[in-house]
């Protein structure tokens, strides 16, 4: 065997060495060089489905909270306005533009110091808990005018709770039927 | 002139409840519609411990009984509560849960190295593994990790509650309003869960307000592993 040879097998069993660390750093669990692509998202209920327009909907998924007023607000504010021709204020005294505002930047407001609810007559956007009834409260905002009681027929589903009772400690949920 | 203007609300109203109907989130992705990183809702509340705040995340909506079990995450489906804790709406923590070999494991409440549309699992901050509760169990499996964050995952019934029924005869006409009382069209349905329950203290928010919210994100291609 030449020198040269020797040397060539030399470099060939590094490599070889070095093959094999790369299939053993291929097994951990948790491969370091990998990047995830947002797919969907969602904090407040029912915003994508109610404010964004079909053809925009997988563009909103993917969107990220501190992009979506500028990118979104005229379309929603559009939508809003399409639902309820008739919208002046509601509940809470928004104009369609204050409206807009608070939802157009899509996160789920939560407080750490208080009670959490998605709105139960005083406190508005600290949390949403299971029992909370977003619906009403969304067609309530939508659609009951500044008093709330405008298009009584359309500002509550009259589904009122859950199916089933909630857990009273973690995981909360219940049990799946 | 008022029965027409009463139909043309009715038909926004329509409109509207056909958003809201696949409500919270249900169905409204038509690009991730019926895959693992299809979400449903996101719940934010105090625990039962008033110290704690839980984080509940839910997948794969309107599971019937019978394909709950067949229901599974996916290891290559990125699940993140993304967490503003000062205001600005840019994610300053993130937890985050992925599928592997029957457990799934969970990183954070982490300092996330990039923000936005592109994520990567924050390894250093691993924080605990929990085995997915499967379909049938009595009791759900918990696993509390060293600094008190407890860790659920697996199917539970969908907490969501609607008409959905009275939706559908109202759009087609055959209904001008909501019944008295309302059918809940997500009754005996499930979805797949993540839950975690964190000390508020681990949150560091910096005047009582978080604002939150939940992304799937599917691994970039081109990986093998």
């Amino acid at each position: 065997m030449s020198k040269m040879k020797k040397k060539l097998k030399i470099y060939l069993s590094w490599a070889a060495v070095l093959v094999l660390f790369a299939a053993c750093k291929k097994h951990e669990p948790v491969p370091s060089a990998i990047f995830y692509d947002q797919a969907d998202q969602i904090a407040r209920p029912a915003i994508n489905t109610v404010f964004i327009s079909p053809a925009d909907k997988d563009k909103f998924n993917g969107a990220t909270p501190s992009q979506m007023a500028a990118a979104f607000g005229s379309e929603m504010k559009g939508n809003l306005l399409a639902l309820n021709p008739g919208y002046t204020t509601n509940l809470l005294g928004l104009t369609a533009d204050q409206f807009i505002g608070v939802l157009s930047t899509d996160v789920l407001n939560a407080s750490t110091t208080g009670k959490t609810t998605f709105y139960d007559g005083t406190n508005v956007l600290t949390g949403r808990a299971l029992g909370d009834d977003v619906i009403d409260v969304e067609l309530t905002l939508l659609f009951g005018g500044p008093d709330g009681h405008a298009n009584p027929g359309l500002t509550s589903d009259h589904v009122n709770g859950n199916d089933v009772p909630f857990l009273t400690g973690f995981p909360y949920l219940a049990n799946p039927h | 002139m008022k029965r027409k203007k009463v139909v043309v609300i009715l038909s926004c109203a329509l409109v509207a409840i056909a958003g809201i109907v696949l409500a919270a989130d249900h169905n409204d992705a038509p690009a991730v519609k019926g895959q693992a990183t299809d979400v449903t809702d996101l719940y934010v509340f105090q625990g039962q411990n008033t110290d704690n705040l839980v984080f509940v995340g839910s997948t794969q909506g309107l599971l019937a009984p019978g394909a709950t079990p067949g229901a599974k995450f996916d290891p290559k489906t990125l699940i993140q509560f993304k967490i503003d804790n000062n205001g600005d709406n840019v994610e300053d923590l993130v937890i985050q849960a992925i599928y592997q070999d029957g457990k799934v494991n969970v990183f954070g409440p982490s300092r996330p190295s990039h923000t936005g549309a592109r994520s990567k699992i924050e390894k250093e901050d691993f924080l605990g593994s929990v085995p997915v509760t499967p379909y049938g169990a009595s009791h759900p499996i918990v696993v509390t990790s060293s600094n008190g964050i407890k860790l659920f995952a697996g199917p539970r019934d969908d907490p969501f509650f609607f008409d959905l029924d009275q939706f559908h005869m109202v759009v087609a006409g055959q209904a001008s309003s909501f019944n008295n009382p309302g059918k809940d069209t997500f009754a005996g349905t499930n979805v797949l869960s993540i839950i975690v329950e964190v000390p508020k203290k681990l949150l560091h928010a910096s005047s009582g307000k978080l604002g939150v919210w939940l992304t799937t994100s599917t691994q970039e291609s081109g990986h093998a592993d």
